[in-house]
């Protein structure tokens, strides 16, 4: 069941778009704000509402990397790989942060459900390369310490909230 | 004609094709994947890569993708430039990365396109060292079968099921590098033409689930051109069998008819031909009582030809899913006088006025190209997806003929198909939905209309009266009906080529009626006006060329003439008539004797029954619902035990009477009929006959590359065994003759020099579009020869007017023997209008029992707003309701409640 503000923000978006295939990616995306990814029941409720198949939304939600069809931390950082943080030695950092977060890889989340990391072909940061992105924050020239600095304080602001549960307990996708 | 250099050598070609569909129709290979010649191009795999240059000093030239670029006149290209062909084995290569090659285990295997462009751009070995993606399969219902690794992601299947057909469960997910082609989750494709798939799909993603029980590879396969069954439409289609037993029906392009595609009853419903309850070898009762048994051929010749030295006569009822050569031949043996056709008295009355108002209508008789390209459509009274399918194929494709329209304004190439779609969003040429029941085309009328077929009827009289002020017009409409009437004889008026479709679905004359009278009416003031009327079965048409008379016309002749046997030719009465009617009609004369394929109620009666052979395993014509003569050759040998239905009274023919005429072979009884029968005059026409031959040979059903020729019967003798004769067609069961035939009547496969799969119809060109075909009155006919708009619908107190409610699976005899197509139907189901429902205290999915005076019949109840207050909707065709005549006044109350 959609909530009266995601309904409300979903409705905006259709009053602004030709048609309701227009308004899914807004429509997928203020769920996901609200929920942090887009779970199949959310899926077919969207669907339901915009007057789509499952199908034909599922088909716009999956081709969006940044719309999450399988659960997400309550951070998601994403990790700039494109040439300029090539060049300025990203791979070097990637390391320290997997090992700083305790997980093996990207499209993994930490044990705590609190970070998700995920790579990004360009943060448009090229002028401060290394650089990363925790949810809606750019964080430049970044060094092991800015980073450790950066996780920590991500912690401390949600320290009360460290034991919560994670959402990672629902099924994935079959796909 | 325009001038192309391909390579420095100059080809005469017609402009206005893209330079791929040109140099494939000049015999070029250029390897392709997205494009296909009825989706037209997209640019997506970017695989035809060709080189263009400027002019004759240009030695450089630039790869341009030849589906996307349009072929000019002196255009220069080179196909063999190594650059382009370096680019091509790349993309292949690209493509090729994540393929399994698994082709051995593939059912593509042989007749897949990606192997035939993989062998053609030369890209012969693996440089993928890594690990390839893999995907999870669907259980995509009875008829696709799914194996996702196999995708080379050229996007035709989204292309044909999403944007051609309107299927809205089928997806590509994903993006980058894992793309997936599927459902949202496992389940049974909802559109009526996810069979396609397989034949759009280059690879082996989507295959023929059926095919998958009784597997051969395609150079194993004997195949014959024929002609569907299942509907009047008369797909063209290919049968292809091994040892006896029909594999596979594929589609045989036919411009004007089906084009490149098949409906899933067409394609699936094959299956009856290998049917337990076959008959393969004579069967006749001791006494009334008594079981059939086994009889000796010519015991049972014997035995039917003594019925007619009694001096009693003999009644004939021939049927519209037998050939025209089987009807004209029991014609022949019982006399036109006593020759019948199995249709219920209503059934008969509404497939005579639909011939009579096409062979009439000043319009033009459109075929389903026509539909397609109409710039207007009105369906009146007729759920097409359920009983013509093809026929709501085409009436989409119309649907886009404003786009197509406003894309030539735009400048945008009638191929360019992203560019079309994507100018064309909000333009929708005008379609009128009106019909009894919902329907699936629904989501593209820009006008839907559901009321009971004499409102429909109604409707129809309006827009006849708004297109011309002399034809009558219906009392006592409401303004809201009115008004909708002139909005669309504005539309039809002004559109061009529009189109009317109706058929005989309703159950109604008066819908017919209305259909011819707008047609005449919309004549009058566009010329380019057409018509399509569908009709039940496959040879009805046919039938009522031959003149019988309906059931009760029999059963009133059997009483009077006190007659002594009744020879029913491959019909159900039980089906098609009152069980009364049809009871007494296998009763009263002395014997009855039942020519069918397949042991039916009616076949059951009987005293006498001889096995008939299928479309699969005997050669013939069907007249399909625009009156086109097609003939269909048998893909199975004659068998010892049964023969085509003509041949079996061909025989009877020659022991009652020496003077009867000598049939040997089927062009025998076509000329026979072509001089007897005015009306069949096109029969000859149909197809080349017997002595045809291609330089010196016939065309060859087997292809030469079929395999175990000698080794099969080796267990029994190391001599090869000659081929079984067939007299009856310019076809030879031998993979010796003609691999590639130019007739079109007459391709058996597609094939051509290194393309094995289907896509090689490319190299076959189709014939070039025929004339419009008028009615035979001409103008004159425009007059409304006395029909009269119906009384509106009023509700009865105690009686609702139950519809004919059509299913596409569920509703046409032989197809439901076909075990894929009886797992889709469903168990009969009435429909009912939410406050009806309410006063019966009838929910949802609640058993009902509906009945008239002598029937009672058990149904599952639904609910929809679209059902108007006092009617209702009953499926049709199922054996629950068998014996009523839709639509009919009947009792409905709830299973159990008094």
């Amino acid at each position: 069941m959609l909530t009266q503000e995601e309904r409300a923000a979903i409705s905006e978006g259709c009053d602004s778009s030709p048609s309701a295939r227009a308004a899914a990616p807004h429509a997928l995306g203020a769920v996901q704000a609200s929920r942090g990814w887009i779970s199949d029941e959310s899926l077919s409720d969207i669907a339901e509402f915009l007057h789509m198949t499952p199908a034909e939304l599922d088909s716009i939600a999956t081709f969006y990397n940044r719309i999450y069809r399988s659960p997400v931390g309550r951070h998601v950082i994403l990790l700039c790989d494109s040439v300029s943080c090539w060049i300025m030695d990203y791979e070097y950092l990637l390391n320290h942060l997997l090992t700083k977060l305790g997980i093996s890889g990207f499209g993994e989340t930490t044990k705590d459900g609190m970070f998700t990391l995920l790579p990004s072909a360009c943060l448009g940061a090229c002028d401060h390369a290394p650089a990363m992105m925790v949810d809606r924050e750019l964080f430049g020239d970044l060094t092991r310490q800015s980073i450790d600095t950066i996780i920590d304080q991500y912690r401390i602001k949600d320290g009360d909230r460290r034991t919560a549960q994670s959402p990672l307990a629902t099924g994935r996708k079959e796909q | 004609m325009a001038t192309l250099y391909i390579d420095n050598k100059p080809y005469e070609f017609e402009e206005g094709r893209n330079l791929l569909h040109t140099c494939l129709g000049l015999g070029f290979d250029i390897p392709h994947f997205c494009w296909h010649p009825a989706l037209d191009s997209v640019g997506a795999c970017r695989q035809c890569a060709v080189k263009l240059f400027k002019d004759e000093n240009d030695c450089t030239g630039t790869i341009v993708m030849s589906c996307m670029t349009a072929a000019r006149d002196n255009m220069r290209i080179s196909i063999d430039d190594k650059e382009a062909h370096e680019f091509r084995a790349e993309v292949i290569g690209f493509l090729m990365a994540n393929h399994p090659h698994d082709c051995p285990v593939c059912d593509e295997g042989g007749e897949c396109h990606l192997q035939d462009m993989t062998v053609l751009t030369g890209h012969t070995y693996r440089e993928h060292r890594f690990k390839k993606r893999t995907h999870r399969n669907q259980d995509l219902g009875p008829f696709v079968h799914h194996e996702m690794n196999r995708c080379i992601a050229c996007y035709r299947c989204v292309r044909f099921y999403r944007d051609y057909a309107g299927g809205k469960d089928l997806e590509v997910f994903g993006w980058h590098d894992s793309v997936y082609f599927g459902r949202h989750e496992s389940g049974v494709l909802a559109s009526e033409f996810a069979g396609n798939l397989v034949e759009v799909c280059p690879t082996g993603v989507f295959t023929d689930k059926t095919f998958r029980k009784h597997f051969t590879r395609k150079w194993d396969l004997c195949s014959a051109p024929s002609v569907c069954v299942h509907c009047s439409l008369g797909c063209n289609t290919i049968a292809g069998q091994r040892s006896g037993v029909l594999r596979r029906i594929l589609n045989r392009f036919s411009e004007d008819v089906n084009g490149y595609f098949l409906c899933d009853r067409g394609r699936f419903g094959y299956e009856f031909v290998n049917g337990s309850r076959r008959v393969r070898t004579p069967l006749a009762k001791k006494g009334r009582n008594q079981k059939l048994e086994p009889l000796d051929r010519s015991a049972a010749i014997k035995r039917v030809a003594e019925l007619f030295s009694s001096g009693r006569p003999v009644i004939g009822i021939g049927s519209g899913r037998a050939s025209l050569e089987s009807n004209f031949a029991l014609r022949q043996l019982v006399g036109p006088q006593r020759f019948f056709v199995a249709e219920s008295e209503t059934q008969h009355s509404i497939t005579t006025e639909i011939v009579h108002a096409l062979r009439r209508t000043p319009a033009s008789r459109a075929s389903l190209r026509d539909v397609a390209k109409a710039g207007a459509v009105l369906v009146l009274g007729e759920d097409v997806t359920n009983t013509a399918p093809l026929l709501a194929l085409a009436v989409r494709q119309a649907c886009r003929t404003a786009a197509l329209t406003n894309a030539h304004g735009l400048g945008i190439d009638p191929w360019n198909d992203a560019a079309i779609r994507e100018t064309g969003h909000n333009v929708r040429s005008s379609l009128v939905v009106a019909t009894p029941t919902l329907t699936k085309l629904d989501d593209v009328a820009t006008t839907v209309y559901h009321a009971p077929p004499d409102d429909i009827s109604r409707l129809g009289f309006a827009i006849a009266h708004a297109l011309d002020g002399s034809a009558p017009a219906p009392r006592g409409l409401s303004p809201e009906i009115e008004a909708m009437a002139r909005g669309i004889a504005r539309d039809l008026a002004q559109a061009a080529r529009p189109a009317v479709v109706s058929g005989a679905g309703s159950g109604s004359a008066s819908v017919v009626e209305a259909a011819a009278g707008v047609a005449a009416a919309l004549y009058k003031v566009n010329h380019d006006a057409c018509l399509c009327m569908s009709l039940s079965e496959c040879n009805s048409f046919g039938c009522t060329l031959l003149g019988g008379r309906d059931l009760t016309a029999a059963l009133d002749a059997a009483e009077r003439d006190n007659a002594e046997a009744v020879v029913v030719l491959e019909a159900d009465l039980y089906r098609n008539c009152d069980p009364a009617i049809a009871g007494a009609l296998l009763t009263l004369p002395r014997n009855v004797v039942v020519i069918d394929h397949t042991l039916t109620a009616t076949a059951a009666m009987a005293d006498l029954v001889l096995p008939a052979a299928t479309f699969a395993e005997a050669s013939g014509t069907f007249v399909n619902n625009e009156g086109r003569f097609q003939r269909f050759f048998s893909a199975i040998a004659p068998q010892a035990g049964f023969a085509p239905g003509y041949r079996w009274i061909a025989e009877i023919l020659s022991v009652v009477g020496p003077e009867a005429p000598r049939w040997e072979t089927l062009d025998d009884i076509v000329n026979d009929m072509e001089s007897r029968v005015a009306d069949c005059a096109g029969i000859r026409a149909a197809a080349p006959s017997a002595s045809f031959r291609e330089g010196s040979q016939k065309i060859a059903r087997q292809s030469f590359r079929a395999s175990g020729r000698t080794a099969l019967l080796a267990n029994t003798s190391v001599a090869e065994s000659p081929n079984p004769a067939d007299p009856d067609s310019a076809l030879a069961f031998s993979p010796e003759g003609i691999q590639a035939p130019r007739e079109q009547p007459l391709v058996a496969r597609y094939w051509a020099p290194g393309i094995n799969s289907v896509q090689a119809v490319s190299k076959y060109h189709g014939d070039p579009p025929a004339a419009l075909v008028k009615g035979e009155a001409g103008a004159d006919a425009a007059e409304n020869h006395g029909a009269k708009a119906p009384a509106a619908f009023a509700s009865h107190a105690s009686e609702w007017l139950v519809m004919p409610l059509h299913h596409i699976f569920g509703s046409e005899e032989l197809s439901m023997l076909s075990p894929s197509v009886a797992s889709l139907a469903r168990s009969a189901l009435i429909v009912l209008n939410p406050e009806d429902a309410a006063k019966l205290s009838i929910r949802e999915n609640d058993a009902v029992e509906v009945s008239n005076y002598a029937l009672s019949c058990a149904c599952v109840a639904a609910i929809a707003s679209w059902v108007t207050k006092g009617s209702a909707a009953l499926s049709v065709g199922r054996p629950e309701t068998q014996g009523l005549d839709l639509p009919e006044w009947l009792w409905i109350r709830k299973a159990g409640a008094p």
